[in-house]
């Protein structure tokens, strides 16, 4: 059972202008092994951010990132990340950026080729392990994408609008495929997005934040991740319950657009 | 005729035609597209047949006397007789072996050091400003204009030459892995980072590979910058080698040496860039692809 916790996490940037910018402002939460926890919030308030502090790409002004017990200090294959785009190895085939991280720990061929194909049979890849990876799709790209950060078996995956780059029927599919990742690995999952919609469809929890300084102004806990497998994404996504939720949250961003 | 062998003629017809009557027929703008400019090898074909056509015809009406103006054939001739007899002690492909030898080396060292230094220099702040001065002195300075100092202090043995299209190479070199280095998007970094790579496996898997697409346009410069300071570098006292034969036979007159040396670097300069495409295509068929 793993427990990622952020402690009063705040970021100050030393702004073009010399002025501090104020990304993030006294962050706190925490999610164990059943949470997928979405965040929404408009642009520049701080989301990529609190993604890379706890990747360990930063390093935070104060504050302090956990996984379990371990502090965290940099980067690590603990925490797997998926891109937006950009972040494959187009030198290496699909099942050769798939099995990446295992290479880079010394596991022998054999055996990540055993894994590699069940992954790839698990992202819907099968048959496409010597493909190279700029003959893909945008949408298969980033199924290699959330294959190759399995492959390390890590305790969370951190998304950073992973599907923002995708036309919008790939994009219904992939996020089927993300809540089944989800339940099939059981493991922790954070995504960021700009869409509303997949927010609330994604999310078990959704932080919605909001700038300047960067914070949670809202947490909110969603049944739709849990039955998205079993029932069909469009009814879900039309239903009261969904629409009422959208309505708060749209309120919430225009209001917070209003302000400034 | 089979589907295939449609498919065959439509690309070999793309290939010597060009693409205005072939596959861009459906397109109505083609100013500006470069699709527009594709294939059309037969003009290159036409092209050289009309030089030599002219070169021929110029010849023969002796507008101009043979000693200046030898024909195809009287070079022709040259080119056999060199080829089996030879040309001061050394046949034509000892010298040319001679010339790909010092260009070989020199550019081969240039390689050897201006890799590592160029990366160093894309990743280090002391490297970069170390040599950055260094480099950017006698980088725009022409290797012609150094060709006294090297006699001066590697005399005239083919260190001197190798020396010259060392640094004409390295130069080219540092720069392109330098530019390499900074042309690696730094999520590839990141996501190696996080997928358990340590500092010298993102060296070795992702910088180093990320910058070949660079380093091997860089050679290709390069490996043409060295062929052309051949001539320069042959100049420094040497007695064998093609630049040096052309400009030994200019002094006696023999302008169909002259002529046969020039043609014969320009082929072989031709060929060492093709071959080298060729690799390229061979070991970075991602080039130009980099949306991963
Ligand atoms: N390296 C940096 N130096 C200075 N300021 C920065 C830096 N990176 C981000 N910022 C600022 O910090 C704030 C938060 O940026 P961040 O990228 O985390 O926002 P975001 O929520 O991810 O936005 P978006 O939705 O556009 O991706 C912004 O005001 C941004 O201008
Ligand atoms: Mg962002």
């Amino acid at each position: 059972m793993s427990e990622l916790r952020v402690q009063g996490v705040t970021m100050t940037y030393e702004g073009a202008d010399g002025q501090p910018v104020r990304a993030l402002e006294n962050i706190n939460f925490s999610m164990n092994q059943d949470d997928i926890v979405t965040v929404l919030g408009p642009s520049g308030c701080g989301k990529s951010t609190l993604l890379n502090i706890i990747a360990g790409f930063l390093n935070p002004t104060s504050g302090r990132v956990f996984i379990d017990d371990r502090e965290i200090a940099g980067p690590g294959p603990d925490r797997g990340m998926v891109f937006q785009h950009g972040a494959l190895f187009e030198w290496l085939t699909v099942g050769e950026n798939v099995s990446f991280g295992p290479r880079m720990a010394g596991i022998d061929a054999t055996s990540r080729l055993a894994s590699v194909d069940e992954l790839l049979q698990l992202v819907g890849l099968a048959g496409f392990r010597d493909t190279p990876i700029y003959n893909l799709s945008g949408g298969m790209q980033q199924r290699v994408a959330l294959a190759r950060c399995l492959a390390n078996n890590p305790d969370v995956i951190l998304m950073d609008e992973p599907l923002g780059a995708l036309d919008a029927l790939t994009r219904e599919k992939m996020q089927t495929l993300v809540l089944k990742l989800w339940q099939e690995t059981q493991k922790m999952v954070f995504l960021i997005t700009h869409s509303v919609e997949e927010a609330i469809f994604l999310g078990s929890r959704l932080l919605v934040m909001a700038p300047r300084p960067g914070h949670v102004v809202k947490e909110f806990r969603l049944p739709f991740a849990a039955a998205g497998l079993s029932a069909d994404p469009r009814e879900i996504k039309s239903s009261r319950e969904f629409i009422a939720v959208r309505e708060e949250i749209l309120e919430m961003i225009w209001s917070m657009e209003e302000q400034h | 005729m089979s589907q295939s062998n449609v498919r065959k003629t439509r690309s070999w017809l793309l290939f010597w035609r060009g693409s205005d009557k072939g596959l861009a027929k459906c397109k109505t703008v083609t100013f500006g597209d470069p699709a527009a400019v594709e294939g059309g090898a037969i003009y290159g074909v036409l092209s050289v047949l009309t030089v030599g056509i002219v070169w021929q015809l110029v010849a023969m009406a002796q507008i101009v006397p043979p000693l200046f103006w030898p024909s195809p054939g009287a070079v022709f001739d040259k080119f056999i007789q060199i080829a089996t007899e030879g040309y001061k002690g050394f046949n034509l492909f000892e010298h040319l072996g001679i010339s790909l030898y010092r260009v070989m080396a020199g550019f081969g060292l240039g390689c050897l050091f201006g890799i590592p230094v160029g990366l160093g220099m894309g990743l280090n702040r002391f490297i970069k400003g170390w040599m950055d001065p260094l480099i950017e002195f006698y980088r725009p300075v022409p290797p012609l204009a150094y060709v006294p100092l090297v006699i001066i202090w590697m005399g005239i043995g083919d260190g001197g030459k190798v020396l010259l299209l060392f640094l004409a190479t390295f130069s080219i070199i540092v720069i392109s892995a330098r530019a390499g280095v900074a042309s690696v998007a730094i999520q590839k970094i990141h996501a190696a980072y996080s997928l358990g790579a340590s500092r010298w496996q993102v060296l070795r898997h992702v910088i180093l590979v990320n910058a070949l697409p660079e380093i091997f346009t860089g050679m290709r410069v390069a490996m043409g910058v060295c062929w052309g300071t051949l001539v320069a570098a042959e100049m420094v006292a040497a007695t064998s080698g093609v630049g040096w034969m052309v400009l030994n036979a200019s002094r006696y007159l023999n302008t169909d040496i002259v002529l046969m040396g020039v043609i014969l670097m320009g082929v072989v300069g031709f060929l060492i860039d093709m071959c080298m495409r060729k690799l390229e295509q061979k070991l970075i068929p991602w080039k130009g692809k980099g949306r991963g």
